[in-house]
């Protein structure tokens, strides 16, 4: 597996877009890593039944 | 069906926004609220029966008996309570609203309020002040006492005033005080000197023992939350108003019996989607703690339906202190969080500290249950006892069943 890629990513300063667990966004600004966190979670806490009635009623 | 939906919730939106409450009279309940006779006791939240009731909500029922002289004292009072010779009724059913308890009884005089836009009534109990007092569970002889000269001598006079004065017009005061820094539900300091700043020159033409009149000027200018009820009153007409639209899926009525926080929803008739209400978390008085608490009461949430109190938290950074909320950082934070619930913003009421954006106005089912945002309501804190009051003020959140309860039957009724 060519890891290159990856190891050069982590070879510069990370900048990390944090979706959902603020906790993950919080740990990362304590070591310093610029961090943008983005407050989501899925809709209808990923209910099935409730998402189908949202769809229905256009939500 | 999106666009059935949106339409209908525009027309809602318009309804809040274009309503004008204006406070019209000084009604006594038996005149204006049907079927408040004699041994019918109204109160906050959905319906509900004695032995469903929280402490603060039984003791209010007891002191609002002995108000009536329908027993001498609480063991008498508990007796009939227990009796079944009492009906209890949800205050939103008879056309009114109360703060925490909300107990009405036929003899208590109430705001009178006129939506103009729309020609519907509403009313609301006067505010009583702070600490030891029925709304909050106490039911003292100082409690009954104070209910009794509201009832003959301060009521008359607030009536003789409305004469002179005319309609006073609510809208005004409301925009003004959120202008000013009032929420409109734990911050009423603005809105109680702008209505007092109504009213005085009238009061003072009133021809009245001058210990009445002093006592009568104490009493509204000593309590900054004399204005909280007119505030309700104005809310109910307001929302009242919009209640009914076919396929509306707004909320209409936030209502909290200390056991069951229920909504109402327009374009699902008159039903409650009830749910267990949270313990609001926020400041205590001295001496007291969370221990003490009871659960979130009231119909006072009623305001937070038209898009004031925690919707419009960012409009009065000195109220996240009194309640507990943190920083006027999370002032702000709060307020944008209800416009992603909300159906829109208003175009009469503004923020100024949101540089005069309009507050989040009509709650729709649909978007707090898609985002999980639960409605912020900042609120009393009553003790559990009966008989005891208020213990402190916070903020509390909307239990999430009571919208997926309300969506479930929404969407039976789309089929």
């Amino acid at each position: 597996m060519d890891m290159t890629g990856i190891n050069d990513l982590f070879d510069q300063p990370l900048v990390v877009v944090n979706v959902g667990l603020k906790i993950f966004h919080e740990s990362l600004k304590t070591q310093g890593a610029l961090c943008v966190h983005v407050d989501w979670r899925p809709p209808a806490g990923g209910d099935p039944k409730i998402l189908e009635i949202l769809e229905k009623l256009g939500s | 069906m999106k666009n059935i939906i949106e339409t209908a919730n525009r027309e809602g939106l318009s309804r809040i926004d274009n309503s004008q409450p204006f406070l019209v009279d000084i009604r006594f309940a038996n005149e204006v609220l049907p079927g408040l006779h004699d041994f019918v006791i109204g109160h906050a939240g959905p319906p509900m029966d004695w032995e469903q009731m929280c402490g603060p909500m039984r003791g209010a029922i007891l002191g609002a008996i002995k108000y009536e002289g329908w027993a001498a004292h609480d063991i008498e009072a508990e007796e009939l309570a227990k009796s079944g010779k009492i009906t209890f009724v949800s205050n939103h059913d008879l056309g009114a609203v109360g703060p925490m308890t909300g107990i009405i009884t036929r003899s208590m005089p109430l705001f009178e309020v006129f939506n103009e836009t729309f020609s519907n009534y509403s009313y609301c109990t006067i505010n009583e002040g702070l600490g030891k007092v029925l709304r909050f569970g106490a039911n003292d002889d100082e409690v009954v006492n104070r209910l009794k000269w509201i009832e003959v001598t301060l009521a008359p006079v607030l009536k003789n005033v409305l004469e002179m004065s005319g309609p006073v017009n609510l809208k005004v005061i409301m925009i003004q005080a959120l202008a000013m820094g009032d929420e409109m539900h734990q911050r009423n300091i603005a809105a109680s000197l702008l209505f007092a700043r109504a009213i005085m020159k009238h009061l003072a033409k009133v021809d009245l023992l001058p210990e009445d009149r002093s006592r009568i000027v104490a009493f509204i200018m000593g309590n900054e939350q004399f204005f909280l009820n007119l505030g309700m009153a104005a809310a109910k007409a307001v929302m009242d108003s919009a209640h009914g639209i076919e396929n509306s899926t707004m909320v209409t009525a936030m209502s909290r019996n200390g056991t069951s926080f229920g909504i109402r929803v327009s374009g699902l008739g008159d039903g409650w989607f009830e749910a267990p209400p949270d313990l609001p978390q926020g400041l205590y008085f001295p001496g007291f703690s969370e221990e003490d608490a009871n659960l979130d009461m009231g119909d006072s949430a009623i305001l937070e339906c038209m898009g004031v109190g925690g919707f419009a938290m960012s409009s009065a950074p000195a109220v996240v202190r009194f309640v507990g909320a943190g920083t006027v950082i999370d002032a702000e934070r709060y307020t944008r969080e209800m416009f992603e619930i909300s159906i829109g913003k208003s175009e009469k009421y503004f923020i100024p500290t949101l540089d005069f954006e309009g507050i989040p106005m009509g709650i729709d089912i649909r978007k707090v249950v898609e985002t999980g945002i639960l409605p912020v309501i900042n609120t009393g804190i009553a003790h559990k006892q009966a008989g005891v009051g208020q213990v402190g003020a916070g903020v509390v959140r909307a239990p999430m069943e009571c919208f997926i309860k309300a969506l479930v039957c929404f969407g039976e009724k789309a089929r």
